[in-house]
């Protein structure tokens, strides 16, 4: 399996601060990789660094490497919104925006100029059907997303993500905020997608991170402490700390 | 003593209670005088003839009292400062909240505060002096006071309340809808003007309201611009608004063509009370979004 | 990225540098061009005269004393009035419907255009006392009693409960904690306020054209409330609209140019001299 994302001595600061230290990690394509840690060891920033998220925060700067299929994402040559396009991201508390739920999915294509009605519909419903949302929305399209319940709106944000094409979802705690349902739906829709694209999952659930990905990048203060199948890691972890953490003895 | 404290507590009560029933006492009496002062004239003269009329010659002998050419004035008026004023005033709002570095922000805002403090009087004669000459030279027009300078003067003095109120609601919108859309490949532009903006239309429209509240309700530059001729409105014309035809007959007015101004502030301020009514509906959306 | 995108951005981008340099451009102008048509017209003659006929002179002090008069009532009678609602609804109204009720009276008092209140002040005060000072003050009163009523409430929301719990558990009675723990916590907000509606007043004319008159006579303070007087702006709109003397009204607009940036700068100093000073 070929990596679609690789970081080479990534290093971030916000101001004084560094947040990231060194980090290599490989990313194989078709796969969900969890990215563990407690909080504030720098797991968030580095998936908002794929997508360079990052970029809008004031003061920050990065030296090292990421690549996306192979090219420099920090290239002068990238444009940050066909980055953004490839790699798709959902976040934490969802995040509909006050339009139709309809117009949220075709947020993304109609930004990237398609404005056919007939093909915009044809996106949507594949979209929603991506996130396994359609059946439950298709008959109120038209409606305000910021009526649908947590779990729904998540999917939602989903959907949105889909709508695009992407090849790489960024998931930065998309559960933290939902109950056990909901959450179990979305871990279900994780591992239906890793067919057609490549997850990376923010988490500060190893549960989560052990029944669903296939990968897994544990950090600390910065440090990518160790990565590696995750079945592995949960079984034999190779270093100490990785051990203390998810025995629970810290963090 | 406990008794006499006691008492000195319920009359203390009753003062602040008089005192907070003063803006409500205030607007009662506001209203009573102008029903009172202003039905009799409508009486005399006829809802629909006072209303409908087209032709208002007070001190004539044959005296005719309509104030269409005035309401429709207004309307225009307005209408064409809000047509000029808000997209100037959004787009500002936009590039201040969204786009500008702390310090323009800052710079700008406080000139923007400027603006909104320049007594109106002093728009009127900077229009005088600035814009109706130029409307005469640029247009080829006998006199430039007319319609089009009030318009022009009304739409820089709705600015500030423009910019304010829509930086207010944008400034609201959260961050997390403009994250999602920039998460999705759109560009920063794209994002204020196809998230952000649709985020804090509520608001936005409130913006607007304000803004006609302000226009239809601004008398003296108004006064100092646009001629002050009771004709029907018309760009290049000597015009009167509703606002102006109350102030500019007052001095000299008597009998019924005094009643029939009150009349006119009457109209005015159910003009008024309908705007704010507007703006009251749209502030609490916005505080619901 | 596809042609019509850049152009998209490319438009919106520039509608934006366009808009707010009009903006910009429009403060500037109005700036530099008042000031520099009034400068040369302001002479200590202006200042120091009042206008006679015999001498064929213009002097703005009965005007410049009239703005000083009527600033005072106003301010005089505005506080107790405006402290004393906001006290009111913040302290002792229990009944929510009674609170929205007199907010939204407020609300629809700062909605009313100036030329009601100058008709409605004419028919109320000047009808009774005649035209003068004192019926345009308290028109101003009524005008912009909704601002200083806002400022005072939003600093006593800043006053904390615990404060006042304080006091009544020391056995303090509920008038004594109001003078004691609550009235000194609004000083910011009246300052404000007061700030606002001088702002306000110095712009003022509709309002103050039927009733406070426009005369030009030197008063002292007791007889120039009583008597008919116009203030700064009125003055501006009679020697300009009525008597043609535009350098007067220029001299006049550059003064009320200086005095508003003084206003808006008063007001952004009080502002964070208050905010630092509850911050520490």
């Amino acid at each position: 399996m070929s990596n679609i994302i690789t970081a080479q001595d990534l290093c971030l600061w916000y101001g004084q601060f560094q947040a990231l230290k060194n980090i290599n990690m490989n990313i194989p394509e078709n796969s969900i990789t969890a990215l563990i840690g407690p909080s504030g060891c720098g797991k968030s920033t580095f998936l908002k660094t794929l997508n360079r998220m990052n970029d809008l925060v004031p003061g920050v700067k990065i030296t090292g490497k990421v690549t996306f299929q192979d090219k420099d994402i920090f290239a002068k040559n990238q444009d940050v919104n066909d980055l953004r396009k490839e790699v798709g991201m959902v976040f934490q508390k969802p995040n509909p925006f006050p339009m139709s739920i309809y117009d949220n999915v075709a947020y993304g294509p109609r930004t990237h100029g398609i404005t056919r009605r007939a093909e915009l519909d044809e996106i949507v419903e594949k979209a929603l059907r991506g996130a396994a949302i359609w059946d439950e929305v298709k008959d109120r399209l038209k409606k305000n997303a910021l009526g649908m319940s947590g779990g729904q709106q998540q999917r939602l944000c989903i959907a949105r993500a889909l709508a695009v094409e992407p090849k790489v979802l960024l998931m930065d705690e998309p559960t933290s905020a939902l109950d056990p349902i909901s959450t179990s739906r979305i871990e279900e829709l994780a591992m239906d997608l890793k067919s057609k694209y490549t997850i990376v999952i923010v988490t500060h659930n190893m549960q989560q991170a052990v029944r669903i990905s296939d990968y897994t990048g544990f950090f600390l203060l910065g440090d990518l402490i160790e990565f590696g199948k995750t079945d592995e890691m949960f079984s034999q972890p190779r270093d100490k700390r990785t051990e203390d953490y998810i025995t629970g003895r810290f963090g | 003593m406990n008794k006499k404290k006691q008492a000195t507590e319920h009359i203390i009560h009753g003062i602040f209670l008089v005192l907070g029933l003063i803006t409500v006492l205030c607007v009662l009496l506001i209203t009573i005088y102008l029903v009172i002062s202003g039905i009799p004239a409508i009486r005399e003269i006829g809802l629909i003839p006072f209303l409908f009329g087209q032709t208002w010659e007070s001190t004539a002998t044959e005296a005719k009292f309509g104030i269409l050419p005035f309401i429709l004035t207004s309307v225009y008026g307005t209408a064409g400062a809000i047509v000029l004023g808000v997209p100037i005033g959004f787009f500002t709002a936009v590039y201040l909240s969204k786009v500008a570095s702390p310090k323009v922000r800052h710079t700008l805002e406080n000139a923007v505060s400027l603006l909104a403090g320049i007594p109106s009087v002093v728009y009127g004669l900077v229009g005088m002096m600035v814009l109706v000459p130029g409307i005469r030279k640029i247009f080829h027009v006998p006199d430039g006071a007319s319609l089009l300078a009030a318009i022009i003067v009304l739409a820089i003095m709705i600015l500030p309340s423009i910019i304010k109120v829509s930086i207010t609601a944008l400034d609201a919108v959260p961050k997390e809808y403009e994250d999602a859309s920039l998460a999705l490949g759109a560009t920063p532009v794209e994002t204020y003007f196809r998230v952000s903006a649709p985020a804090a239309k509520s608001g936005i429209a409130a913006a607007v309201v304000l803004g006609v509240g302000r226009a239809i309700g601004e008398a003296m530059a108004v006064m100092m611009v646009s001629g002050n001729a009771a004709n029907m409105p018309s760009l290049f014309q000597s015009v009167r608004f509703l606002t102006t035809a109350v102030a500019s007959e007052m001095s000299y007015s008597s009998g019924l063509q005094r009643q029939a101004l009150f009349s006119i502030a009457l109209v005015l301020f159910l003009f008024i009370m309908l705007i704010n009514a507007t703006l009251n509906f749209f502030l609490k959306r916005s505080k619901e979004d | 990225m596809s042609t019509k995108r850049s152009a998209y951005i490319g438009i919106m981008r520039f509608l934006m540098w366009l808009c707010t340099g009009i903006t910009a451009a429009l403060v500037i102008f109005l700036l530099v061009y008042v000031l520099m048509q009034g400068f040369p017209n302001i002479s200590w003659e202006l200042l120091s005269t009042s206008p006679s006929y015999l001498s064929d002179r213009i002097g703005i002090l009965p005007d410049i004393l009239n703005t000083v008069y009527i600033v005072l009532a106003t301010l005089i009678i505005i506080i107790p009035l405006g402290v004393g609602a906001a006290v009111y609804l913040t302290e002792y109204a229990a009944n929510k419907k009674l609170v929205a009720v007199i907010e939204y009276a407020a609300e629809t008092l700062s909605g009313i255009p100036s030329i009601i209140y100058g008709l409605v002040g004419m028919l109320i005060f000047s009808n009774n006392m005649g035209s003068c000072l004192m019926a345009g003050s308290l028109t101003l009163v009524i005008m912009n009693l909704p601002t200083i009523m806002r400022t005072t409430q939003e600093s006593l929301k800043t006053v904390p409960q615990s404060y006042r719990e304080g006091a009544f558990g020391l056995g303090a009675g509920k008038w004594r904690v109001i003078r004691t723990v609550v009235l000194p916590g609004c000083v910011d907000g009246v300052v404000t306020g007061c700030i606002l509606t001088v702002g306000r007043i110095l712009g003022e004319s509709a309002a103050l054209l039927y009733t406070a008159g426009f005369a030009h006579v030197l008063n002292g303070l007791f007889d120039g409330l009583t008597s008919p007087g116009a203030t700064l702006t009125v003055a501006l709109y009679v020697y300009a609209k009525e008597q043609g003397e535009f350098g007067v009204a220029f001299a006049i607009a550059a003064i009320l140019m200086v005095l508003t940036v003084i206003i808006n700068l008063a007001a952004t100093i009080v502002g964070k001299y208050f905010a630092k000073r509850r911050s520490l």
